[in-house]
C-alpha cells in the first residue's frame, strides 16, 4: 500500500500549482465563488465568465492538461491521476480544469465513436475549443432518463430533432449538444435512444436560460424544432444511447472541485483564528473546534475515496460503485459543509456577496443555497443510493 | 498511490479470517463472554502458535518482525468475527509500550512471553475519578528506601485476574503539571497490596478496578526514563486507537454483512425487503460509512510504517471508526428487526462493543480535539 504521490506526480501538482498562481492570483480570488459538491456557481455555466473560462481552458489545452486522462495513442497522457491532480488544484483555485466537452463528451467519443469521430473532435476538443451541454433531462426525464421523449426521426442522411431538454447546464454558453434522442417507437424504453451531436446555432433550436437560486443563469430550457442533424452525428450505434450515456456518467462522477473543499476549510480555520467571541478567537472554542475538527475528518474521507476511484481508473478497472459513492459523499458534503460553515459564521454569513460587512466574499450564503444542487444532479443522492444497493451489494430490484 | 494488500497482508487476512471462523465461532465468543473465568487459554495457545500475538514483535522475542500495517490488518479480523481476550491489552498496548521504550531486559522478559501465548499483560491507565484514560493521573508512585510504592486506584484495567504484569501508570507529582511526572510501571501481578475487583461492562470484556495499597516496585522496573513517561504513554495511545479503528471497521463490516444476508432473504409484502428503498438506502449508507474509515485506518497504519507523523491520522480515524460502527450497529438492528433484540441473536454482541470501542481510548470528542490541535486551532 503507498498513500503518498510518485516523484513525478508530485513534481506534476508543484507545474500547476505554479501555473494556477501566476494566471489567477490575485484577480480571481477575488471573482471565486464556485461552491464545491454544487452545480450552480460553476463558472463555466456563468456567462460573466465565458471569456475568461474560454481563455483558461483554452491555456490548460495548450499543455496537454484537457486530455491527461486519454490513452496516448490519441495524444493523452494516460493518466487519470495526473488529471485528478489538476482538478485538485485547480480546484482549490476554484478555476475550471475542464467543461463536459473535455471530461464527458471526449472519454465517450474515445470509446464508442467512429474513427472519422474521433479524429473530427477529439482535437479539438483537447485544446478546449468546444463546450458542450448535456442534453439528458426533460420535464418528464429526469432520474428516469428512460422516458426521455425528444424524438430524431430519418430523413435521408440527417435527422429531424423535436423536443425538449431542461436542466441543461451551460447551454447558452457552448456550441454543441450532446443530445439523448429517441430514435425508436415511442415505447421502445432505454433501448431505442441514441446520443447525437447538435449544433448549437442550428436552425429551429431555441435556449431559453432558467434563473437558479443563487441568482445565476446557470442552466437553459432547450427547445428542439425540426432541427436537422446530420447522420454523421450518430455516436457510435443507433439504440445504444442509454449504455452509453450511463459510460459518460461515470465520468460525471470523478467531476469534483474536489480542491474547494480544502480551500473551504483553510478559509475557515482562518476566519474561526481571526474573529473573536467573549474574548478569545472562535477556533479557542470547544463547539467551533469540535465543527471544524468534523469536517476536516469527512474531507479527508472524501479524499479517499478520491484518489481510490482514480488509481482504480487508472487500473483499468472504473469501478461504477465507487464512482457513485464518490459522488454520493462528495454532494451531501458539500451540503454539510455549507451548514456548518454558516453556523460558524454566525449572523454574518446571512449576507450576501456585495453587502457591506458580508465574510468570506459572501461565499458561504452563495453555497448554502447552491450545495442544494449537488445531491440532485449527475444522479440524486437517492439513485446513487440505489445503485451502490443494487450493483453494489447485490441487493434485488422492487 | 496503491491501495491494494500485497499478497503477503491478503494471506496474513485469509489466514487470520479463516482461524477465526474455525477456532472462535460465535458460540466460543459468547462463551469467553459469559464463562467467569474467560476458558480461553487453548484459543490463546493456538493465537501464539499462529504467530498472532508476536505478529508486530522483532524475530529476536519470538516474534514475526511484521509491520505496524500487519497488526492492524490482523485486528480487523479480531473486530470483525469478535475475539474476547487480552489482545489489546497484551499486544498492543503493553506489548508496544514495552517495545517502545522498554530496556533490552524488560524485552526480553516479557515480548517473548507475549509471542509464545504465555505472558498476559494488563495495561492501568484510567484512575477512578477519571472518564478518559490520561485525563490526570492521581495514582502516585513515592520513591522510598531505593523502590516505588504504588499507592491509587486504577480502573478499566482489562484482564487484570489473569495478567502476568499489571503495566501501572502512576506520578511521582501528582497534582503538578499534567504532561510531567509520569512513569509506566511493570509491577507483577502477585506482588502485595493489590486487589482486583470485576467490572461488568456492556461488552463483558473482562475488566477490573485495581487498587494498589503500598505496591512495591524497583526502580528498574519503569520503561523508559523516570518521570518522562507521558511522550511513551502519548505515542502507543494513539497507535492503539489506531488498531481499535480497525477493529471497529472490521465490526461494522460484519454488521453489514448480517444485515445484507437478512435483507436478501427476508420476505414481507410478498417480496425481499432489501428490494424496498428505505433498506437499499440504509445498507448503501453503511457501505460507503465503512469504506470511507477504512481508508483513514490504513492511511494512518501506513504512515505509523513510514515513520510519518500520524497523531492527526490517528484522530480522525478514532473519531469517524467510532461513530461510524455505532452508526454500524443501530442500523444493522434496524434492519433485522425484533428478531436482533433478542439476546440469542449476535446483534447485540456488535452493537455492546460498538460503544464500548468508540469510547475506549478517547471518544469521538476528545479524538476531534486532537484533530483541532493539529490543524492550528
Amino acid at each position: 500500500m503507498n498513500f503518498d504521490f510518485s516523484e513525478e506526480d508530485k513534481s506534476f501538482r508543484k507545474e500547476v500549482i505554479h501555473f494556477a498562481e501566476s494566471e489567477l492570483l490575485p484577480h480571481w480570488n477575488e471573482e471565486a465563488v464556485c461552491w464545491p459538491g454544487g452545480y450552480g456557481t460553476m463558472p463555466i455555466f456563468d456567462a460573466k465568465y465565458k471569456e475568461f473560462c474560454d481563455d483558461f481552458l483554452g491555456k490548460l489545452g495548450s499543455r496537454g492538461w484537457l486530455s491527461l486522462s486519454w490513452p496516448r495513442v490519441y495524444g493523452g497522457r494516460g493518466s487519470m491521476m495526473k488529471h485528478g491532480i489538476v482538478q485538485d488544484v485547480l480546484g482549490y483555485f476554484m478555476a475550471p480544469n475542464g467543461n463536459a466537452a473535455t471530461l464527458m463528451v471526449a472519454p465517450t467519443i474515445l470509446k464508442f465513436g467512429s474513427d472519422k469521430m474521433k479524429e473530427e473532435w477529439l482535437s479539438r476538443i483537447a485544446l478546449g475549443k468546444h463546450q458542450f451541454w448535456m442534453g439528458y433531462s426533460e420535464p418528464n426525464a429526469g432520474s428516469d432518463v428512460r422516458n426521455v421523449y425528444t424524438r430524431a426521426v430519418k430523413d435521408g442522411d440527417h435527422y429531424i430533432v423535436n423536443g425538449e431538454k431542461v436542466w441543461a447546464s451551460g447551454a447558452h454558453l457552448s456550441d454543441h449538444a450532446w443530445l439523448l434522442v429517441r430514435t425508436g417507437e415511442k415505447d421502445s424504453g432505454h433501448q431505442g435512444l441514441s446520443l447525437l451531436i447538435v449544433d448549437n446555432h442550428s436552425e429551429g433550436i431555441t435556449i431559453r436560460p432558467v434563473k437558479n437560486i443563487c441568482g445565476i443563469y446557470s442552466f437553459d430550457e432547450v427547445f428542439f424544432n425540426d432541427v436537422r442533424v446530420p447522420q454523421e452525428n450518430l455516436v457510435g450505434e443507433e439504440g445504444k444511447g442509454f449504455y452509453y450515456i450511463m459510460n459518460a456518467l461515470q465520468y460525471e462522477r470523478v467531476i469534483l472541485s474536489i480542491g474547494g473543499f480544502r480551500r473551504v476549510m483553510d478559509e475557515l480555520i482562518n476566519f474561526a483564528k481571526t474573529k473573536v467571541l467573549y474574548g478569545k478567537p472562535l477556533s479557542k472554542h470547544t463547539i467551533i473546534r469540535n465543527k471544524i475538527a468534523e469536517m476536516a475528518i469527512e474531507v479527508e474521507t472524501l479524499y479517499g475515496l478520491y484518489w481510490r476511484s482514480i488509481w482504480q481508473i487508472d487500473k483499468g478497472e472504473l469501478s461504477e460503485v465507487l464512482l457513485s459513492a464518490l459522488k454520493l459523499f462528495s454532494t451531501e458534503l458539500g451540503q454539510k459543509i455549507a451548514g456548518a460553515g454558516m453556523e460558524i459564521l454566525g449572523l454574518y454569513g446571512q449576507l450576501e456577496r456585495g453587502s457591506k460587512w458580508a465574510p468570506l466574499r459572501g461565499w458561504l450564503s452563495l453555497g448554502y443555497l447552491d450545495s442544494v444542487s449537488g445531491p440532485i444532479g449527475a444522479g440524486t443522492s437517492e439513485i446513487q443510493r440505489n445503485i451502490i444497493a443494487t450493483r453494489g451489494l447485490g441487493l434485488p430490484l422492487h | 498511490m496503491d491501495f491494494a494488500l500485497n499478497e503477503e497482508q491478503s494471506i496474513l487476512q485469509k489466514t487470520v479470517r479463516g482461524f477465526m471462523e474455525k477456532e472462535c465461532p460465535k458460540s466460543r465468543v459468547r462463551q469467553l463472554l459469559e464463562d467467569k473465568d474467560g476458558n480461553f487459554p487453548e484459543l490463546w495457545g493456538k493465537m501464539a502458535a499462529l504467530g498472532l500475538l508476536g505478529v508486530v514483535f522483532p524475530a529476536e522475542y519470538g516474534g514475526g518482525d511484521g509491520t505496524f500495517m500487519d497488526l492492524v490488518i490482523l485486528c480487523e479480523e479480531i473486530g470483525r468475527n469478535l475475539c474476547p481476550s487480552p489482545f489489546l491489552s497484551t499486544v498492543v498496548l503493553g506489548g508496544l509500550l514495552i517495545l517502545e521504550a522498554g530496556n533490552e531486559a524488560q524485552k526480553k522478559q516479557i515480548l517473548g512471553g507475549i509471542s509464545a501465548g504465555q505472558t498476559i499483560v494488563a495495561v492501568a491507565l484510567t484512575d477512578v475519578d477519571e472518564s478518559t484514560e490520561m485525563d490526570s493521573v492521581n495514582t502516585e508512585a513515592v520513591f522510598e528506601k531505593g523502590e516505588y510504592a504504588i499507592h491509587g486506584t486504577k480502573v478499566f484495567v482489562p484482564y487484570a485476574h489473569i495478567a502476568d504484569y499489571i503495566l501501572c501508570v502512576a506520578k511521582t507529582k501528582v497534582g503538578h503539571d499534567f504532561n510531567a511526572g509520569h512513569n509506566i510501571f511493570i509491577v507483577e501481578s502477585k506482588s502485595p497490596g493489590i486487589t482486583c475487583t470485576e467490572l461488568k461492562t456492556l461488552s463483558r470484556d473482562r475488566q477490573f478496578e485495581v487498587v494498589f495499597d503500598n505496591v512495591r516496585v524497583p526502580k528498574e522496573n519503569i520503561i523508559g526514563q523516570a518521570d518522562r513517561g507521558w511522550p511513551i504513554l502519548e505515542k502507543i495511545l494513539k497507535k492503539a486507537a489506531i488498531v481499535l479503528s480497525a477493529e471497529m471497521v472490521g465490526g461494522a463490516d460484519a454488521v453489514l454483512d448480517m444485515a445484507l444476508k437478512y435483507a436478501k432473504q427476508r420476505v414481507q409484502f410478498g417480496q425481499k425487503i432489501g428490494s424496498f428503498q428505505s433498506i437499499q438506502h440504509h445498507l448503501a449508507n453503511l457501505w460507503l460509512d465503512v469504506t470511507g474509515c477504512r481508508h483513514l485506518v490504513y492511511k494512518a497504519a501506513w504512515k505509523v510504517d513510514h515513520g510519518k507523523g500520524f497523531a492527526m491520522d490517528s484522530a480522525m480515524a478514532k473519531a469517524r471508526a467510532g461513530k461510524a460502527y455505532r452508526r454500524a450497529t443501530i442500523t444493522g438492528h434496524q434492519i433485522l428487526g425484533a428478531v436482533s433484540f433478542t439476546w440469542e441473536h449476535d446483534m447485540h454482541l456488535y452493537h455492546r462493543n460498538s460503544i464500548v470501542e468508540d469510547l475506549l481510548l478517547g471518544d469521538g470528542d476528545f479524538q476531534k480535539e486532537i484533530v483541532a490541535k493539529e490543524l492550528g486551532l
